[in-house]
């Protein structure tokens, strides 16, 4: 039988002004199990504490019931106390007389001295069932893997590196940059997007303890925090990149032309490319899809051309492993794909009818016009230009309901420009609402309306191609009229979707995803940069539609919690941890499917399926032990016994 | 025990997070409630297993609360989806079996919200006032441990 100690505390007339403390810890020196009750004016005290150690080595305590204020204040502190005197410190209970019975109930003495000492035997009670526990330890692999290598991928493992410590970073695309990079200037302050990532990103390419695999992809992840074991698919670039110098003799030869989708088509690129001048790494890779030597077997002209020897047809995938303790997600965004939802603006058939980032391309100096905005039908200046707000943002019929955030903003930047390059040509705006929300954003869009653009309230119903117009009709909802508007050149603001493949990357990595497909965050307002996965963290757009500010502040904080993180030796983790007992569970994986953490993991010993609890990753939660049938899952600390012997000595 | 004497027990589970954080509140404030209510602190609603309101009505509650966080505030995202479904079909159940719907609540109250804890514990002491010993599952106690 366990020897259990009761401490009841005054905390001065807090609680000895409403209740009797002497006649409490008398009356719980006859409860079962109880060898030692007394009582002081403050526990918490160091007299208090020292009287509880003391009281421990005395009565050779092996149980200890505090009665005092609520354990949400000071269950650390008295765990402190059982681990100085020797004892296991999850030999602890405590029990909450000042916040839930003497503040309270102040006017009815009697029954709040009735009612403290029914909460210490339950408190008593509990404790009898205790059991020692032992915090689990884990070591910690110093690297951190990021994905994605757009402006928030950049921005976290710039942070990451410079705190001394090496990060893996891997990107998709042949380059880094994401979307910033191919963005002509940035509201609101009309910088030049180019001049302030590419920096960025050359500095990556130098940092010493920076590993950067381009063209590449996570295809596994093992492991849980502190100890994750990653394969990476290198794909095939067909250039050796340890020998290629980037000299650019290949991509001027070769001869093959392909539309360029970096540029929406405006322009063409050959099969051994660079996708921009400014690219990092600024070395090629070929598109095996339109080389000609790599469909047809006949061409080899990059491969004579090359002084370097680099040009290798024969180069397959390769796979690669990284040991790293923390992940950064930062795979960004991808455009809505409006020309399958919006049959009315012409399901793409119209050349004059482009999205935003095609825009941006069209203005942009180092784009397909050299910055010139022309009508990629005809080539010719438009006149008049119409900006369509929110197509495929909060728009549940055909999109999603969501705002996408940055639209009315780069559309307002976009007729800035128009206007700027332009300055006889009319330019319309349809919105629902104007969203400015950031610093400096209301008066960049006040500007905008003084340069004269006129902004119209009302939805866009039709585009239409009538001889070389397109026109366009609308309401205006304030006027309460129709609008029809002959256009030269139409620019949808098309929404922010997660980028192509979020979901099976929540899958490999085992975090969530919200109801767009955005990677859900842990809370929305408290821990926006972590995920449920401890260990894994968010950055930028793939968290949900976000404008550069946003997502450099959010890489940073992803950052500084990896860091934070990885610079710890090993990790202390709570044992309040769910367990199965092997001996029950019939491996029906009940509590897989409930778990939010992905922290119950199958194991099949002599043919027999069983459920098991990866105490890293568990956060106590105890959802599982209530889907569990045969009783099989427990939680440690709030076990089904001690929870059951809690509710009886309450109804005694 | 004559009728006068008798006063209305009832038994909360509260999550550590939001609920028994309210609780807190309702002390830190002076917020004044009827001393009926015994609380227990799980860590989420979601480890409230069905096994428990039953045992508690069985050992002579009166009353069963239980309370967590806001849903969608959950302090392990879904667990309060989880108690919900689990709770609301509990619910049905004892309706079913005769239980007046007051005996056994289910309520979000956030770690802010120590007024609408204690409003929430004044009423249903009251209501539970209203009806009485609970002595349905008495009864089938005595039938089942004899
Ligand atoms: C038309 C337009 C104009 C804009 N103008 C402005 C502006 O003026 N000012 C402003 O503040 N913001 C502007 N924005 C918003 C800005 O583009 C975003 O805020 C920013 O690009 C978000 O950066 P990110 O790194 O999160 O995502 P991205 O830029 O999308 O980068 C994500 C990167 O991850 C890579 N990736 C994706 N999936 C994987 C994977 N599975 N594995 C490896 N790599 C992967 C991608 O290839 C990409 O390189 C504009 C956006 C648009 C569309
Ligand atoms: S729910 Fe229970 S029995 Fe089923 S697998 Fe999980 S622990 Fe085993
Ligand atoms: S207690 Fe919660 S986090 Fe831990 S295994 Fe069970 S469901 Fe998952
Ligand atoms: S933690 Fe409060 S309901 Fe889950």
């Amino acid at each position: 039988m366990p020897r259990v100690g009761v401490f009841v505390c005054w905390c001065g007339s807090n609680i000895g002004g409403v209740l009797d403390c002497p006649a409490l810890a008398r009356a719980a020196a006859t409860f079962p199990g109880v060898v030692y009750a007394t009582d002081y004016q403050y526990m918490c005290s160091d007299p208090g504490q020292k009287l509880i150690a003391e009281a421990i080595k005395e009565h050779r305590l092996d149980r200890v019931v505090v009665a005092a204020c609520s354990p949400r204040l000071h269950e650390d502190t008295f765990r402190e106390v059982l681990a100085r005197a020797g004892l296991n410190p999850y030999l602890l209970e405590m029990t909450n007389l000042r916040e839930h019975c003497s503040w309270v109930h102040a006017g009815e003495k009697e029954l709040a001295q009735a009612k403290a000492l029914s909460l210490i035997r339950r408190a008593v009670a509990k404790a009898l069932r205790l059991t020692p526990l032992h915090p689990g330890r884990v070591k910690i692999t110093r690297r951190c893997l990021v994905i994605g290598g757009g402006i928030a991928g950049i921005q976290a493992a710039l942070d990451v590196a410079d705190a001394g410590i090496e990060v893996v970073l891997v990107e998709r695309e042949p380059s880094l940059g994401g979307k910033m990079v191919l963005l002509d200037k940035t509201f609101p302050t009309l910088d030049c997007s180019a001049c302030i990532s590419t920096p960025k990103m050359a500095a990556v390419a130098k940092h010493p303890l920076i590993r950067l695999y381009t063209y590449a992809e996570v295809e596994k992840v093992e492991g849980s925090l502190g100890n994750y074991r990653v394969t990476i698919r290198q794909k095939a670039r067909y250039v050796d990149h340890t020998k290629c110098t980037g000299c650019g003799t290949c991509w001027e030869k070769c001869p093959v032309k392909v539309p360029d989708e970096l540029n929406f088509r405006l322009s063409t690129r050959p099969a051994i490319y660079l996708p921009f001048p400014q690219a990092v790494p600024s070395k090629p890779v070929i598109d095996a899809r339109h080389c000609r030597q790599l469909t047809k077997g006949k061409c080899g002209v990059c491969q004579k051309v090359c002084p370097a020897g680099a040009i290798d047809y024969t180069q397959q995938d390769s796979l690669h492993e990284e040991e790293v303790g923390a992940i950064i997600v930062a795979t960004g965004f991808d455009l809505f794909p409006w020309e399958k939802a919006y049959g009315e603006y012409g399901y793409g058939r119209y050349p004059d009818v482009i999205t935003g980032l095609a825009f941006e391309r069209l203005v942009n100096a180092s784009g397909p016009t050299g910055g010139r905005i022309v009508r990629p039908s005809d080539g010719r200046e438009p006149r008049t230009v119409v900006f369509v707000h929110c197509v495929g943002s909060r728009d549940e019929l055909k999109g999603r309901e969501y705002c996408s955030r940055i639209c009315c903003m780069y559309t307002a930047k976009h007729a800035h420009q128009v206007k700027e390059r332009l300055p006889e040509a009319k330019v319309y705006v349809f919105y629902i609402d104007i969203r400015t929300f950031g610093k400096g954003y209301e008066e960049f869009y006040r500007r905008v309306q003084d340069e004269g653009v006129i902004y119209l309230r009302g939805r866009v119903s039709k585009i239409y191609q009538e001889g070389d117009k397109l026109i366009v009709k609308g309401a205006d909802t304030l006027l309460g009229e129709p609008v029809t508007i002959a256009a030269d050149l139409v620019v949808l603001a098309t929404g922010v979707v997660p980028a192509r493949g979020a979901e099976e990357l929540a899958r490999t990595l085992g975090i969530s995803t919200d109801k767009d497909g955005f990677f859900q965050e842990a809370h929305p307002k408290l821990r926006p940069v972590e995920t449920h996965t401890a260990g894994i963290f968010l950055a930028g757009a793939c968290q949900g539609p976000k404008d550069i500010p946003d997502t450099v502040s959010q890489a940073s904080a992803a950052a500084a919690k990896a860091v934070g993180l990885l610079l710890r030796e090993e990790i202390e983790v709570s044992p309040l941890v769910a367990w199965v007992n092997q001996a029950l569970c019939t491996g029906c994986l009940h509590c897989q499917v409930v778990c939010p953490y992905q922290a119950i993991e199958v194991v099949t010993e002599g043919g027999r399926r069983r459920a098991r609890v990866k105490e890293e990753l568990c956060q106590g939660c105890g959802s599982c032990t209530v889907a569990c049938r045969p009783g099989a899952m427990e939680l440690k600390g709030f076990s089904n016994e001690q929870i059951l012997a809690e509710v009886e000595a309450l109804c005694r | 025990m004559s009728v006068k004497e008798w006063e209305p027990k009832i038994v909360a589970f509260l999550c550590h997070w939001c609920s028994y954080a309210a609780a807190d509140l309702a002390g830190v404030s002076r917020f004044s409630y009827p001393p009926n209510v015994r609380i227990i602190r799980v860590p989420c609603s979601s480890r409230v297993n069905p096994q428990f309101v039953l045992r508690a009505f069985a050992e002579g509650a009166d009353g069963v609360l239980v309370a967590g966080c806001h849903l969608g505030d959950c302090h392990y995202v879904k667990g309060n989806y989880y108690a919900r479904r689990r709770l609301w079909v509990l619910q049905r159940l004892l309706e079913f079996v005769g239980m007046e719907p007051a005996r056994f609540q289910v309520h979000w109250i956030s770690g802010a919200e120590g007024a609408k804890f204690a409003e929430t514990i004044k009423e249903m002491v009251d209501k539970v006032r209203i009806l009485g010993p609970n002595r349905l599952f008495q009864e089938v106690k005595d039938i089942c441990v004899g």
